[in-house]
């Protein structure tokens, strides 16, 4: 049946990782009309990130395990006639009704683009995973200081090492990944550098027997790090950087249980380059926007609260993956099958997709992935002693340069206890990021003597999900860029093989 | 900023002074508007009256504070679209300029003068060279600070306790009970609550503004530039969506374009059209900003009165009691004024000015 450009889609997904992906593909097999948005110009999200074909790269599977599950969502989502929308940057989504959404977007690769568009929906997807937490250190800014996952997803990109001699550092099972991925390349990895002990998992010993992957991921990583020669220390962290023009060397600190650096044990590793990280911190502004409950992760994050059908608090959104809480790809991709099943249910109505037996099976393995994924946030919580690394002349946010004394001065004198009031009394997380990258630690350094401890108060407030260009802003945009509806099957095609 | 100018006027009138606030400083809509303190805006009356005070208060101010408030007496630049409007525009300013306002007219060649990236066409302006801006949470924590007032953050008042004859005895709070024999009531938007708490009445409504923030960018708004029409919006009482952009630069980079105004309740809910037609107006008068980026955009609730005056004084029916709320869109620009009066009426001294339009008893308790 032809249908005309206002008509809405069923369900409008947004992003493409893992749980988008999934999402879709389940959506459109069920019947659904499906518009799927990313910024990117491909799909696979951070996990499945690999190089733009034009670069060449030969086989972008040798830094995944899982790429064969990827291929077939991937060759789902071409059979399928999903509208894939890609270089689309969703700036915010607005709910106009009930089973009534817009989906607002720029376009271009940067966003840049003069063609802006509202995609309309009955229901949203919404799929946009985490990004990674940072915490400053003295020396954090020097050049050769890169991000954890932000050294993986270039090297996924097909893009280069950021040094030869590279210390891994911060928090997380990420750590590992990022630290086998390197060594893989060619980088000497002289020390992963975990501020917690692995002794946190041994505390939920059923999540690791119910999670045999996770088991065999960690001695996959394990043996790649033995081979490589590369020192796991725990129960340590980087606490500064040295270094003139570029990264020179690290002290490395043994830390007690709430992270405070312990007199006497430091010692100073040589190297080039230093990848950090403490975990990943779900990637929610759109969510929060329009209203969207959420709770506080065992790690210290904000994360969607969802109901067992994958629904936010807000009646047509659904979410999968990250946003709901870090639990790596193959939560996400079980997720995002739940949420398009559940949508479906609503949408269509099919209310047995609900609770059909396939849905049972899939709540059953997110539940069993989810325990484990609380059990290794709660491991790798940052301990309120880390903000003693800092030195007052440390900066905290990058962007408008504001150090640690700056807020410590702020949360003293001038009474402020929140990341909001240091915003405005300081200007951190102003600046281009929106304390995206700053935002953990500026809540910390704020709620730091207060009461709650070092847990800032509530999920931070970004309308703009992404910088919006005023001309843009100011003009009337085109309702959805359709395909045309040729390009679309008539039929849903009959059911793929499942995963 | 209301209550911190409060304390700050009455401490230094000797009087010993608490501050209660159930959020973090600067937490209402101090922290969610913006800093402008205009005369230009306002016609003949008591607000401009207040208005010229304050302009006055706010430069002694910004001495006495360190720099970090961001004073800035950078004027403001009024323009017409058309010619029509430039008549009424000139009629405005000439009214403006026997109640004390200094007002310049601007003819459309010299424009260019004053803001070097407007847009070409427009028939001409009025400057204001009396206009200045602050940063308002700066504002408050520095003056909150100067006052030495005790400050006790994250603590609501739930009750205003009273003797026997009705009078004021001081509030309660979920830690305690505070003991005082007045009590000024500077809650903003919440200050009909508040009143209710003590059994007092004032008509408070929220009137929804957002303001859209842009990258950093070099000098390119000079002055603080708005098309006439704002001056018509300002004192509207229609409930109704209005937009007419005020653009500024700041001293750290950002752009600042506020800020609509519109009465829906205390709904967050981000509105596109009010963004799309706060940029769209922006760049209509600067066509520089058209490629510049918002990054970000908030919504804060300004304090309405059904007059849009402000009530400052003492409650005709609770002694003890004074309000000084309901300031709308230009409660940190009158800030100062209204912390003066407060203080003199406190220490039983004479106010700089009238204060009868002001007065909290001009509305009927529904
Ligand atoms: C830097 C980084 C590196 C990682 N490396 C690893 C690793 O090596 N191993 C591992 O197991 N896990 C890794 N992860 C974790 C990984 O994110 C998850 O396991 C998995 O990818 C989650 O899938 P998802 O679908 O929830 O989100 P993602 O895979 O993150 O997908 C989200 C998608 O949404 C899109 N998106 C987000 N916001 C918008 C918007 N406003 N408009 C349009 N599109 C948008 C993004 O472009 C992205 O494609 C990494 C995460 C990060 C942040
Ligand atoms: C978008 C926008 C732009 C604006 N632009 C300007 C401008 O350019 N220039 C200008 O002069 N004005 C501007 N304003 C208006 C200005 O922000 C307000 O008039 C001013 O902030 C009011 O200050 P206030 O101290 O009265 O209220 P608030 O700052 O709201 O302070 C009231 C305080 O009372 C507290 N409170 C309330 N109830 C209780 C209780 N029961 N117990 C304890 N504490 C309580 C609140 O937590 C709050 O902190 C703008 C407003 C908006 C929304």
């Amino acid at each position: 049946m032809p249908r005309s450009a206002s008509e809405p889609y069923d369900l409008a997904v947004i992003g493409a990782g893992p749980a988008g992906l999934a999402g879709a593909v389940t959506a459109r097999e069920l019947g659904l009309s499906v518009a799927l948005l990313d910024a990117s110009a491909q799909t696979g999200g951070q996990f499945f990130r690999h190089p733009a074909p034009a670069t060449g790269a030969a086989r972008p599977q040798a830094l995944h395990h899982g790429w064969p599950a990827f291929t077939a969502l991937r060759e789902r989502l071409t059979a399928s006639g999903t509208d894939h929308l890609t270089g689309h940057h969703v700036w915010t989504v607005t709910r106009e009704g009930e089973d009534a959404w817009t989906v607002h977007a720029l376009t271009g690769p940067d966003g840049d683009g003069d063609r802006p568009v509202r995609v309309h929906a009955r229901a949203v997807l919404l799929a946009t995973g985490a990004q990674e937490r940072h915490l400053p250190f003295p020396g954090w800014t020097l050049p050769g200081v890169v991000g954890a996952g932000g050294a993986q997803a270039m090297l996924k990109s097909g893009l280069v090492l950021p040094g030869r001699r590279i210390v891994v550092a911060g928090s997380g099972p990420l750590l590992l990944a990022v630290a086998s991925s390197l060594a893989t390349a060619g980088a000497r990895v002289p020390a992963v550098v975990e501020a917690a002990g692995y002794l946190g998992y041994a505390r939920h010993p059923r999540a690791l027997a119910t999670n045999p992957h996770k088991l065999l991921e960690a001695v996959v990583h394990g043996s790649l790090l033995l081979r490589h020669r590369v020192r796991l220390r725990t129960r340590s962290a980087v606490t500064a950087v040295h270094g003139t023009d570029r990264v020179e060397a690290v002290t490395v600190s043994r830390i007690d249980r709430a992270w405070r650096p312990l007199p006497g044990t430091d010692r100073r590793i040589v190297c080039d380059a230093l990848a950090a990280g403490h975990g990943l911190a779900p990637q929610i502004e759109l969510a929060t926007t329009v209203g969207c409950a959420t709770r506080r992760t065992a790690d210290g994050t904000d994360a969607l609260v969802l109901d067992e059908l994958q629904r936010s608090s807000v009646p047509g959104l659904w979410s999968a993956g990250e946003t709901g809480g870090v639990g790596g790809w193959q939560l996400a991709v079980v997720e995002g099958e739940m949420a398009a099943r559940a949508a479906a249910a609503h949408l269509c109505p099919r209310p047995a997709l609900a609770h059909d037996g396939r849905m049972r099976e899939l709540r059953r393995r997110r539940d069993r992935m989810r325990a484990f994924a609380d059990a290794m946030a709660a491991a790798h919580a940052p301990g309120p002693g880390w903000t003693g690394w800092l030195t007052d002349d440390t900066d905290v946010c990058r962007c408008e340069e504001v150090t640690a004394g700056r807020i410590r001065e702020a949360a003293g004198d001038l009474g402020a206890r929140d990341a909001r009031t240091v915003k405005l009394l300081t200007r951190a997380g102003m600046g281009w990021c929106q304390g995206r990258t700053c935002g953990a630690a500026v809540a910390c350094l704020a709620a730091a003597g207060t009461a709650q401890g070092t847990v800032p108060p509530s999920a931070e407030r970004r309308p703009l999900a992404v910088p919006v260009p005023l001309g843009v802003l100011g003009s009337d945009p085109p309702d959805t860029a359709r395909t045309t509806p040729a390009a679309r099957p008539a039929h849903p095609p009959k059911k793929g093989s499942r995963t | 900023m209301v209550g911190a100018a409060c304390a700050y006027y009455a401490a230094r009138s000797g009087l010993t002074v608490t501050v209660v606030d159930r959020g973090p400083v600067a937490g209402g809509t101090t922290g969610a508007g913006e800093g402008n303190l205009l005369v230009s805006d306002k016609e003949p009356g008591p607000e401009l009256d207040l208005a010229l005070l304050s302009t006055g208060l706010w430069r002694t101010l910004a001495e006495d504070l360190p720099q970090h408030t961001e004073y800035e007496p950078k004027g403001g630049l009024v323009v017409a679209s058309t010619g029509p409007g430039l008549d009424a525009l000139r009629d405005f300013a000439a009214a403006q300029a026997t109640a004390g306002v200094t007002a310049r007219e601007i003819p459309a060649d010299r424009l260019h003068d004053l803001e070097p990236h407007l847009a070409p066409g427009l028939p001409g302006g009025v400057h204001y060279p009396q206009d200045a801006q602050v940063q308002p949470a700066l504002a408050a924590a520095h003056l909150l600070r100067a006052s030495r007032a005790e400050v006790r953050t994250g603590e609501e008042v739930t009750a205003v306790l009273t003797g026997p004859g009705g009078e004021v005895r001081g509030v309660r709070t979920p830690s305690g009970t505070l003991h005082a024999p007045c009590v000024v009531n500077a809650a903003g938007t919440w200050g009909g609550e508040l009143a209710r708490l003590a059994g007092a009445y004032l008509p408070v409504l929220p009137r929804r503004g957002f303001v859209l923030v842009t990258e950093p960018l070099p000098r390119v708004v000079r002055h603080k530039v708005y098309a006439a029409d704002y001056v018509a919006d300002v004192a509207s009482a229609s409930a109704a969506l209005q937009t007419s952009a005020v653009v500024e630069g700041t001293p750290a980079g950002p752009v600042l374009i506020g800020a609509s105004r519109e009465r829906v309740g205390f709904d967050r809910t981000l509105s596109v059209e009010v963004l799309r037609r706060l940029a769209a107006q922006a760049t209509a008068l600067f066509p520089v900003l058209a490629r510049v980026r918002a990054l970000r955009t908030y919504a804060g609730f300004r304090p309405y009165m059904p007059d849009h005056l402000p009530a400052i004084g003492a409650d005709p029916r609770v002694p003890g009691l004074l309000h000084a709320c309901g300031h709308e869109g230009a409660g940190i620009g009158l800030a100062p004024a209204t912390g003066l009066i407060i203080a003199r009426l406190l220490t039983g001294g004479e106010p700089p000015l009238d204060v009868t339009p002001f007065r909290p008893g001009r509305f009927a308790a529904a």
